[in-house]
C-alpha cells in the first residue's frame, strides 16, 4: 500500500497518478484500434476529451449541488484542487451526456465509436485495480487462506490483486478478440462489459467493503447482474444480426 | 464461442445468467456474521483507533472519550505549507460548528516538529482548536500518516468516514463533510 509517493518536497497521490497512466495507455491503445478499424481518430480524442472536460465540471458541480450551503460560505471553492470536492456519479453523467452529445453532432457511428472506446475503458480498469492496490481501498473479507494479507486490522483475501487478474484477463481476452475482422459492430464492447459485469458478480463476494441491501444481499452484485444480463442480451441481438440472412432462415 | 450455433449460445447465456443469480444468494452475507465495526484501522469504513495525548494547554485527550461527537482529524506540522494553508479554513469551520457538537483535532506532528513551533504558528494565526501533540509518533504511526497533512472525518458511533491525504482542504470540503455529519448527531 502506497498512497502517496513522496518525491522531495512533492508528495503524489499515487492512486490518482496510476488511474490518469491508465486512461492515458488506453487512449493510446484505444487509437491503435481506431486506426485498424478506420475509425476516425481525431473523433475518438475529441470525443473522449470533450467527456473528461465536462466530467469534471459535471462532478464539481454535482458537489456543489449536493452542499449548497457549504459552498455559499465560500464560494471559492469551487475551483478549489480537491479531488474530494468531485461527485463521481454527477461526473460520470455529465461525460455520458457529453459523448452522446458529440457522437450525435458529429454523426459517429455508436456501435463502432464504442467498440473504439473500449480498449480505453479497459485499460482504465486495470488502473483503477492499481489504483486500489496504492490506496488499500476496495479490501477483501477476512479470511484465514494462505495466500491471505495483512490488510486493515485482519488477514484478508487480496481482493484489489483479483481485480487486477479479472482486468488483466479481460484486457488479454479483448486483445485476441479485436483481431477478428468479421465481428459485429459493438460485440467488443458487449464482450467487455459482459466480462466486466460477470467478473465483479463473482470478485464482489470476496469484497470486505460491499453495501448491503436487505437479507445481506451486495448491492453491487446485483448492478453486476444486471449489467451482464444486459450484455448478454445485446450480444445475442448483434450476433444474430451479424449472420448471413440465409444462416437466419435456417436457422444455424 | 464462435463455434456454438445460436440456440446453444441463448441457453449458455441464460445458465450464466442463472448461475450469477445462485451465486449471489450464496454470497450473501448473513445478519449474524461480523462486520468490519469491531476493528479499528485507518481507514474508511473501520472504528477510529483509540489514541491519548495531550494538548497544548495542557489538557488530556482521549478519542474514545469523544464518541458521540463529530470528530475531524487533523495531522499536522508547523514547517509543512499545505497545513498551514488549510489552517484559516478549518478555524472557521470549527467556529462554525462548535456549538453543534463539532471537535476538531489538530493533531501536531511534534516527531518532526517542535512544540514551540507548533505554539508560534497557533498564536500568530489566532487559531483556537485544540492541538494535541504527537510527541512519541504514537498517533503518525497509528494512523499510518505518510504525508502531511492527513485529515480523518469521524462520525458520531466513532467509525471513519472519509479520510483525505494531502491538502489544502477547501472550506466547503470541510463544511460539506461536517455537515453530513452532524445530521447524525441532531
Amino acid at each position: 500500500m502506497l498512497p502517496v509517493l513522496q518525491l522531495g518536497p512533492l508528495a503524489l497521490q499515487l492512486p490518482g497518478l496510476l488511474i490518469l497512466l491508465g486512461i492515458w495507455m488506453g487512449l493510446s491503445l484505444a487509437e491503435k484500434f481506431a486506426i485498424k478499424r478506420h475509425f476516425p481518430v481525431e473523433s475518438l480524442y475529441n470525443l473522449v476529451f470533450s467527456a473528461l472536460t465536462v466530467g469534471l465540471v459535471g462532478a464539481r458541480l454535482g458537489s456543489l449541488l449536493q452542499a449548497p450551503q457549504a459552498f455559499w460560505a465560500s464560494p471559492l471553492s469551487l475551483f478549489s484542487l480537491n479531488p474530494a470536492l468531485l461527485d463521481p456519479i454527477s461526473g460520470v453523467a455529465a461525460g455520458l451526456a457529453a459523448s452522446l452529445w458529440y457522437g450525435k453532432r458529429n454523426h459517429l457511428p455508436g456501435w463502432a465509436t464504442l467498440d473504439a472506446l473500449t480498449p480505453l475503458l479497459a485499460m482504465g480498469m486495470l488502473g483503477l485495480a492499481l489504483a486500489h492496490i496504492a490506496s488499500g481501498q476496495a479490501y477483501g473479507a477476512v479470511t484465514s487462506l494462505p495466500w491471505s494479507i495483512e490488510l486493515w486490522g485482519a488477514r484478508r483475501h487480496p481482493s484489489q490483486f483479483y481485480e487486477l487478474a479479472a482486468a488483466t484477463l479481460i484486457l488479454l481476452s479483448l486483445g485476441r478478440r479485436s483481431q477478428q475482422a468479421d465481428a459485429a459492430a459493438g460485440s467488443l464492447f458487449a464482450i467487455f462489459v459482459a466480462l466486466t459485469a460477470g467478473l465483479r458478480l463473482f470478485l464482489e463476494a470476496f469484497r470486505g467493503d460491499s453495501t448491503l441491501l436487505p437479507g445481506g444481499i451486495r448491492s453491487a452484485q446485483v448492478l453486476a447482474w444486471l449489467a451482464l444480463a444486459a450484455a448478454l442480451v445485446l450480444l445475442h441481438k448483434l450476433e444474430s444480426s451479424a449472420r448471413p440472412p440465409e444462416a437466419r432462415l435456417k436457422g444455424n | 464461442m464462435k463455434f456454438m450455433q445460436p440456440e446453444k449460445k441463448f441457453v449458455f447465456y441464460g445458465m450464466i445468467l442463472l448461475a450469477g443469480l445462485l451465486w449471489i444468494g450464496a454470497s450473501a452475507i448473513p445478519s449474524s456474521a461480523s462486520t468490519t465495526q469491531e476493528i479499528s484501522a485507518p481507514q474508511t469504513g473501520f472504528l477510529a483507533p483509540d489514541f491519548s495525548l495531550t494538548t497544548l494547554d495542557n489538557q488530556p485527550v482521549r478519542l474514545s472519550e469523544l464518541r458521540g461527537k463529530v470528530i475531524l482529524l487533523n495531522l499536522w506540522a508547523s514547517w509543512c505549507p499545505p497545513c498551514k494553508a488549510e489552517m484559516p479554513a478549518l478555524e472557521r469551520t470549527y467556529q462554525a460548528y462548535k456549538d453543534q457538537g463539532l471537535v476538531v483535532l489538530a493533531v501536531n506532528s511534534t516527531i518532526q516538529d517542535t512544540r514551540s513551533a507548533a505554539q508560534t504558528f497557533m498564536e500568530a494565526n489566532q487559531l483556537t482548536f485544540p492541538v494535541p501533540l504527537d510527541t512519541q509518533g504514537e498517533v503518525t504511526r497509528l494512523y499510518r500518516v505518510q504525508s502531511l497533512p492527513t485529515t480523518f472525518f469521524i462520525g458520531p458511533d466513532g467509525m471513519i468516514r472519509e479520510v483525505v491525504i494531502g491538502g489544502p482542504m477547501s472550506e466547503a470540503l470541510l463544511r460539506s463533510r461536517v455537515e453530513n455529519l452532524l445530521k447524525e448527531v441532531r
